[in-house]
C-alpha cells in the first residue's frame, strides 16, 4: 500500500514536471505572441496595479480586435500572462525568473512603480528578454546601462521641472525661491533631483529642502517653515499620502504660496477627497485625456478616457494610459522587426519613433522616453465647489489659463 | 536654514503646540499599549493596525454622509467587540508565554489585519474631512488646526473616564489587582480570563478613538499602522508601565522634542533623533539599574 502511494506521488510529480514544461517553449504560440507580466494585484499598489493592468488589457483587446500583429506575412494576436507581484520587489524579481525560464516567456511588460522595476530589470537583462515598462521612471532605471529595459513614460527628474520654469517665466525671467519637501523614497528624491538641476539652470534658489520620513503623515513643521520663509513656489512629492497631507495642512494652517506644485494629484483624487481645498494645486501627469495626440488604436485621449470608462467603469489615471502606450510599442516594434528574434525586435524598439495618443514616444540610449513632455494641470473649482483638471503647462497643450498667484486664504 | 526657529522665535510657539497636541494623541494609544502591557505582559505589535482598523469605522461614516467626529463613539463600541474576539481568537493562546511568543502573535495579527484592510478597503489613502477650520493665536502667526484641538480634548476625556473607571468601577480593581499579581488576584476569586479579555477589549477600544481622530487629523492607510505601534511603544518604554501621568507627559514630551527636532536638526532626521533620545533614556535605565544592584550586593 505504501510502495503504491509513493509510487503514485512520483509519477504524478513528473507527470506535473511534464506538462508544465512542454509548454515551456517558445511564447509565440500559433497564432498568438505571448507576453508576461507581473502586477500588483495585491498588496500597497494594488489599486495603481489594477490600473496596469486595465491599461494593458485594454491595449491588447483593441489591438487584437483591429487586426492583430503582422509578422512574416502572418497575424497574430497579444495574450499575456500576469502574476500577482504582491507589491514586493523580491517576488516581482522571482516571477520575472519564473516567467522566463517556466514559462518560456520572451517579451516582457512592466510592473507597478519604480522600485519593483528596478527589481525585475536585472533578471530580463540577464535573459536578454525585452521589457517595455510604463510604471517605473525613477532616473536609476535609465543609468545602469540596461539594453533590454524601455520605458514609455518621461523620467521622474522630468515631472515638476515644468513647474519651475513655468513659474521663473511668470517672474519676468528672474530666478524665484523655491521651497520644496520630498518623501525619501527612490522616486521622490528621483524628483528632487530634477528641481535642483532646473533650479540650476536658472538661476533660483531653495530656501526650504525638507525630506520627509517614509512613514509620513505630518508635514505641520515644513508648513510653518513655509509661512516664515515666504517662497514663491512650494513643490511637494510623497505619493497620495503626501499629495493629501500637503493640502489638508496647507488649508489648515492657511499657507499662502503664490505656487504650489505636486506629484500624483490624480491617484489621490485630491479634488474629490479635499474639494475645494485642493483649488489652484499644481499637478505633474504624464498624460491627460485633452492632449491632442493621435494614433489610429486609440484615436486620441478623450476617445481613449472614453472607451475605458465604458470598459472598466471608472476614469482612466494616467497610469492606465501609459500601460496602453506600452502594448501599442510592442506591436510596432514587431511588425518593423518582422521577427520574433529577441535582438531584432530590441533593435526595432531602440528605433521607436512614434505617435500614440498617450504621446510621442522615442528612446534614449538608457531607455527613457524623451520625446513626450510632462504636462501641468491645475486644479479649478466653480463656484458650486465642483473641480476639474485643466492642462495649463506647457502652454501648446494648454486648455485654461493657468491661475497665479494663488489668492491668499483670506481672500478665498 | 537650520537656524531659522531662532531668526523667527515665533516658531518656537508653534512647534511647541504642535507637538503637544500631536503628542496627546498618541499619549492615548500608549495608554492603551501600556494597560496591556502590565495586565497581561504582551506587547501588542497590531496596535497600530487597530488603530487604522478604527480609523476605517470612521472614515466609512464620513462616506455615508455622517459627521466623521461620530466616530470617537461608534469606533470605540465596534473595535471593543474585535478587541474581544481577538482576545479569543488568539490571545488567550499566548497570555501566560513569554513575551516573544506574544510578539510573534501579535505580529502575525498585524500582518493579518493589514492584508484584510487592504483586501476589503483597497489600497487608496483616504481621509475624513471634519471641516472644523482653524484657530489663528497671536495675530495670525500661530495657526491650530481645530480637528487637532479636538482630537487632544477627545484624548483627555477618554483618559480622564478610564482613570477614573480603573479606580471606582469593580472590573477597574479587578484589573488592577490582575496587573499586580494574577496569582493571587485567581486565589481571592477575580476571574482573570475575562480581565484579560476585557483589558484587551479596552485596549481596542481606545485604539478606535484615536483612529477615528487620525482620519480627521491625518491619513489613513491600511499599512500605515506600524508607526502608531512604535511611537507608542516608544512612550511607554519612556514613561515606564503603570504610570499614567507619565506616559501623558512622555507623549507630550517626545511630541514636542520630535518638532523641534525637525526645525534645528532638519526634517530628515526628525524620526531618527527620537530613537537616539528612545537609546538614550534605555542606557541610562541600565546604568541606573545596574547601580541599584550593586547598593543590594
Amino acid at each position: 500500500m505504501k510502495i503504491k502511494n509513493i509510487i503514485i506521488t512520483f509519477v504524478s510529480a513528473i507527470a506535473i514536471l511534464l506538462s508544465t514544461s512542454v509548454v515551456s517553449f517558445s511564447k509565440v504560440v500559433g497564432d498568438k505572441i505571448v507576453l508576461g507580466a507581473a502586477v500588483s494585484l495585491t498588496g500597497k499598489y494594488s489599486s495603481n496595479g489594477v490600473h496596469t493592468q486595465n491599461g494593458y488589457n485594454m491595449a491588447v483587446d483593441r489591438i487584437n480586435s483591429m487586426g492583430g500583429i503582422k509578422v512574416g506575412g502572418k497575424t497574430y494576436k497579444f495574450e499575456i500572462i500576469y502574476y500577482d507581484d504582491e507589491s514586493n520587489p523580491k517576488r516581482a524579481a522571482q516571477l520575472a525568473e519564473r516567467l522566463i525560464s517556466q514559462d518560456g516567456v520572451e517579451f516582457m511588460l512592466g510592473p507597478y512603480s519604480s522600485g519593483l522595476t528596478k527589481a525585475m530589470a536585472p533578471v530580463t537583462e540577464k535573459y536578454g528578454v525585452p521589457m517595455v515598462e510604463a510604471n517605473g521612471a525613477s532616473r536609476s532605471l535609465f543609468t545602469k546601462g540596461y539594453k533590454y529595459l524601455f520605458a514609455v513614460l518621461a523620467p521622474a527628474n522630468l515631472y515638476l521641472d515644468v513647474a519651475i520654469r513655468t513659474a521663473v517665466e511668470l517672474n519676468g525671467g528672474k530666478g524665484v525661491r523655491i521651497a520644496q519637501a520630498f518623501e525619501q523614497d527612490a522616486f521622490s528624491q528621483d524628483v528632487r533631483l530634477g528641481i535642483l538641476d532646473a533650479a540650476k539652470d536658472t538661476g533660483s534658489e531653495i530656501v526650504i529642502d525638507d525630506k520627509l520620513p517614509k512613514e509620513l503623515n505630518d508635514m505641520a513643521a515644513t508648513l510653518a517653515k513655509v509661512k516664515a520663509v515666504k517662497p514663491d513656489v512650494l513643490v511637494v512629492s510623497g505619493h497620495t499620502k503626501g499629495a493629501l497631507t500637503a493640502i489638508r495642512q496647507i488649508a489648515e494652517m492657511k499657507v499662502d504660496v503664490p505656487m504650489l506644485a505636486m506629484t500624483h494629484c490624480d491617484a489621490a483624487k485630491l479634488s474629490k477627497q479635499h474639494g475645494k481645498n485642493s483649488q489652484y494645486a499644481l499637478c505633474a501627469s504624464q498624460w491627460h485625456k485633452t492632449l491632442t495626440y493621435k494614433d489610429k488604436w486609440f484615436k486620441d485621449g478623450m476617445t481613449y478616457d472614453a472607451d475605458f470608462t465604458k470598459m472598466f467603469g471608472y476614469a482612466p489615471p494616467y497610469q492606465a494610459a501609459e500601460s496602453s502606450a506600452a502594448l501599442l510599442v510592442f506591436k510596432d516594434a514587431f511588425e518593423r522587426a518582422n521577427s520574433f528574434d529577441q535582438k531584432k525586435v530590441r533593435d526595432a524598439l531602440a528605433a521607436t519613433d512614434m505617435q500614440t495618443f498617450y504621446g510621442n514616444i522615442k528612446f534614449a540610449p538608457g531607455g527613457q522616453n524623451v520625446s513626450k513632455p510632462m504636462v501641468l494641470f491645475q486644479v479649478m473649482c466653480d463656484s458650486s465647489g465642483k473641480c476639474e483638471n485643466k492642462v495649463v503647462a506647457p502652454l501648446k497643450w494648454a486648455s485654461a489659463e493657468l491661475i497665479h498667484p494663488i489668492p491668499k486664504w483670506s481672500e478665498r | 536654514m537650520d537656524l531659522l526657529i531662532f531668526q523667527a522665535p515665533i516658531l518656537m510657539v508653534q512647534a511647541s503646540m504642535d507637538g503637544i497636541l500631536l503628542g496627546i494623541l498618541f499619549a492615548l494609544i500608549a495608554y492603551g499599549m501600556a494597560l496591556q502591557w502590565g495586565v497581561m505582559n504582551i506587547i501588542n505589535i497590531a496596535q497600530g493596525d487597530l488603530v487604522i482598523l478604527g480609523g476605517y469605522i470612521a472614515y466609512f461614516m464620513y462616506l455615508y454622509g455622517i459627521h466623521p467626529a461620530w466616530g470617537v463613539i461608534v469606533s470605540p463600541i465596534i473595535m471593543y467587540f474585535v478587541g474581544i474576539g481577538i482576545y479569543k481568537l488568539v490571545i488567550n493562546k499566548v497570555v501566560d508565554r513569554d513575551l516573544f511568543i506574544s510578539i510573534l502573535a501579535t505580529f502575525g495579527i498585524s500582518i493579518l489585519f493589514m492584508q484584510l484592510m487592504n483586501f476589503a478597503f483597497g489600497a487608496d489613502v483616504v481621509l475624513a474631512n471634519s471641516g472644523y477650520g482653524t484657530t489663528m493665536l497671536l495675530d495670525n502667526s500661530v495657526t491650530l488646526p481645530n480637528s487637532k484641538i479636538f482630537a487632544a480634548i477627545i484624548s483627555i476625556v477618554f483618559a480622564i473616564g478610564l482613570v477614573i473607571y480603573m479606580k471606582k468601577s469593580k472590573l477597574g480593581r479587578a484589573i488592577r489587582a490582575t496587573a499586580q499579581n494574577a496569582r493571587a488576584a485567581k486565589i481571592l476569586g477575580v476571574d482573570t480570563e475575562k480581565v484579560y479579555a476585557a483589558t484587551f477589549g479596552i485596549n481596542a477600544a481606545l485604539c478606535g478613538v484615536a483612529g477615528a481622530l487620525i482620519s480627521i487629523t491625518f491619513t489613513i492607510h491600511p499599512y500605515m499602522g506600524l508607526p502608531y505601534t512604535i511611537r507608542s511603544f516608544m512612550i511607554v518604554i519612556v514613561a515606564g508601565l503603570g504610570n499614567l501621568p507619565g506616559v501623558a507627559l512622555s507623549g507630550m514630551g517626545l511630541g514636542v522634542f520630535e518638532e523641534f527636532a525637525d526645525y534645528i536638526l532638519g526634517t530628515e532626521f526628525r524620526i531618527g533623533s527620537v530613537f537616539l533620545l528612545l537609546v538614550l533614556i534605555l542606557v541610562y535605565r541600565r546604568f541606573k539599574l545596574s547601580k541599584k544592584r550593586e547598593y543590594l550586593k
